[in-house]
């Protein structure tokens, strides 16, 4: 089951690269999103997969049996969510700003604030 | 439910009963503090005229109460707090041992440094925009960074320092501020990205994520091989974030966009949080494979210091051009985690404390003598030490200090790291922070010559020559002045510092007073 996941896992990082390595922002963006939800997953897979017992402390007993499945990836997990999501709704916006104020979505051209003719400081006086 | 209320439960196994003492609060009061008064100026949004006041204030109390905490931590020893009372590991941990209060301490003090220059700086309109409240998260953010002692809360910690910088840096949305917050957003969101990889990986590794408990089992730990790999993702997250030379080019792309208290608040702090955490995991938690990857560091160091200077050497915009020194430092720092031994850490330590307060003066000269002068670029700048020859007398002591000479803060850190180099001796690491030095006095020295000695340039009519700038006022001497001092006073009696950053590196090399804080009945189950 692991294993599974790891190659999963594998293919969201390799696409969410491929995407994150193109010169359009919304491309980058879709990447971003990607990586987020892999390594989602991977927190998910780190934690050790178990379905069968879930993390249930039974009578009698104050800790977990072995072999219960780990409750605590699932917290990490959704703090990660919550985090990622806020950040791409920010990233949607500062996209779509940023297409609107420079009109492009290439981001070679997003040389406004980098000038790719910027003088040199002057030699002297 | 009768059934449940008949087992006898040992509820000390779990949690920590008695009351912690009333000077263990100081561990979370700077989250507690800012994060609060955040909320309160949300809630008072709506009047601005209150934003500046109940900020400064804030920024002050956390300034006392950050000196407090490193009383407490150079008295007692490391403190810890836990969460919900749940004792550690399977409580988030708060735990602050010398670097990370010293760290805390002279954040705070930047802070308070950028709160008062931001009561001019910034207008109705920022204020509107949410300027002090982002202040208030931003210095939650770092104050949790540098406290916490749970590698996880350090990820929420990151987050909640990016989340409002963003806030800062779009603050009047100007289009050169939206293209650098692309840049910066994307950038730094996919380095806390591989940070929050390297977490899970870490987790899957050792079970835990306590640092204290992280360091007692990674010293225990026979199978090394996955340990590198880790490793090396944590020095390239946190490098992304420091920006170090392969990943550093976010930095100058974005930090002369936004209002300059914010570059000064960006180039003072944020880049720091990012060597204190390589410090806590390379030096701490995995130093056997730090080590190893000791020469990788070491190179990233040296280019990282290069790329800075000659960068610096290169720029006519004047915000640009400190971007590139706040670079140059962060090489330097680097280079004293390649070296690793305890001196280089107190070294690097000591450049991170000098850097933090030198930076961020360093910017918000460069935003004075731009009021002043009323351009950024060197080009058009000039005439600046007959304008105002005090202020002109402050920017060349801080540039002293951002170049490495005495009688300012920057020579001592740099004469640490010198001595730590040649002793193992890596004399191309030696020759670097020397060559990188000699560059960046350079630099720096023509800012001096064109924008303060050289009479102002006439010879554009359009250019702006009737700029009347008001005159300044304490908002801005009592920061200014402030930080001078403070750089002046490291430099002249550095010997507290000294000591507090070889008591700071001791505590990494040897965290078991760290350990024993969060653990005081030994090890972890």
């Amino acid at each position: 089951m692991e294993v599974l996941f790891a190659v999963l896992i594998g293919c969201f990082f390799g696409a969410a690269i491929y995407l994150m390595l193109s010169k359009h922002t919304v491309r980058i963006l879709l990447g971003v999103a990607l990586l987020g939800n892999g390594v989602n997953l991977l927190l998910f897979t780190t934690g050790r997969l178990v379905r069968e017992v879930p993390p249930i402390i039974p009578a009698g007993l104050d800790t977990l049996a072995p072999g219960t499945a780990n409750p605590l990836p699932q917290a990490l997990i959704l703090t990660a969510i919550v985090i990622s999501f806020s950040f791409f709704a920010f990233l949607l916006v500062l996209t779509y700003r940023a297409y609107q104020e420079l009109g492009t979505d290439d981001s070679d051209d997003m040389r406004l604030a980098e000038p790719r003719d910027e003088p040199l400081p002057p030699m002297g006086y | 439910m009768a059934t449940a209320q008949s087992v006898p439960v040992d509820l000390s196994a779990a949690l920590v009963l008695s009351p912690p003492p009333l000077g263990d609060w100081l561990v979370v009061a700077p989250v507690v503090l800012m994060i609060g008064l955040g909320a309160l100026l949300m809630m008072v949004r709506k009047s601005v005229r209150l934003h500046g006041a109940i900020a400064v204030a804030g920024l002050a109390a956390l300034v006392v109460v950050d000196a407090a905490l490193l009383w407490r931590v150079s008295t007692h020893g490391p403190v810890t707090m836990v969460m919900g009372r749940w004792l550690p590991p399977f409580g988030i941990a708060f735990t602050a041992d010398i670097l990370g209060s010293v760290m805390a301490l002279v954040s705070a003090i930047v802070g308070l440094a950028a709160g008062f220059f931001g009561l001019r700086d910034i207008d109705a309109a920022g204020r509107r925009y949410g300027f002090f409240p982002f202040l208030m998260l931003l210095m939650a953010g770092v104050s949790g960074a540098f406290l916490t002692g749970d590698i996880f809360n350090l990820y929420v910690w990151f987050e909640v320092l990016l989340i409002s910088s963003f806030g800062l840096l779009i603050l009047g949305s100007e289009p050169e501020q939206i293209e650098g917050a692309m840049k910066y957003a994307l950038l730094n969101l996919i380095g806390t990205t591989l940070f929050l990889i390297a977490v899970g990986y870490l987790y899957a590794i050792f079970g835990t994520l306590n640092m204290a408990d992280l360091v007692g089992r990674a010293t225990l730990m026979s199978e090394r091989a996955p340990l590198t790999t880790l490793t090396a993702l944590f020095i390239l997250a946190f490098a992304m974030k420091a920006a170090a030379f392969p990943v550093n080019f976010w930095l100058p792309a974005s930090y002369h966009t936004p209002r300059i208290v914010v570059s000064a608040l960006f180039g003072g702090l944020l880049t720091k949080v990012g060597i204190y955490s390589l410090l806590r995991v390379a030096i701490m938690l995995l130093p056997v494979e730090r080590e190893q990857l000791s020469i990788a560091i070491a190179v990233s160091a040296v280019l990282t210091m290069m790329v800075g200077a000659l960068g610096a050497l290169a720029q006519s915009d004047t915000r640009r051009l400190v971007g590139y020194v706040v670079i140059a430092g962060i090489g330097n720092m680097m280079a004293g985690i390649a070296i690793g031994t305890p001196a280089a850490v107190s070294g690097a330590v000591l450049y991170a404390v000098h850097s933090m307060v030198t930076m961020t003066a360093l910017y918000l000269v460069v935003g004075e003598a731009a009021r002043l002068g009323g351009s950024w670029s060197l080009a058009t700048l000039g005439g600046l030490y007959r304008r105002s020859p005090w202020f002109a007398s402050a920017s060349f002591l801080l540039m002293l200090a951002a170049a490495g000479l005495p009688p300012m803060s920057g020579l001592w850190p740099k004469v640490a790291l010198l001595k730590a180099a040649i002793d193992i001796g890596a004399w191309w690491l030696a020759g670097a922070i020397l060559g990188s030095a000699f560059i960046l006095t350079l630099a720096l020295a023509r800012v001096l010559l064109l924008a303060y000695w050289r009479p102002r340039p006439q010879t554009r009519i359009d250019a702006p020559t009737a700029v009347v700038a008001p005159a300044a006022d304490w908002r801005i001497i009592l920061p200014l002045g402030g930080l001078t001092v403070l750089t002046l006073g490291f430099g002249l009696f550095p010997e507290p510092l000294l000591q507090l950053a070889q008591a700071a590196a001791e505590g990494l090399a040897n965290p078991q007073a760290y350990i024993h804080s969060v653990f005081p009945g030994g090890a972890a189950p």
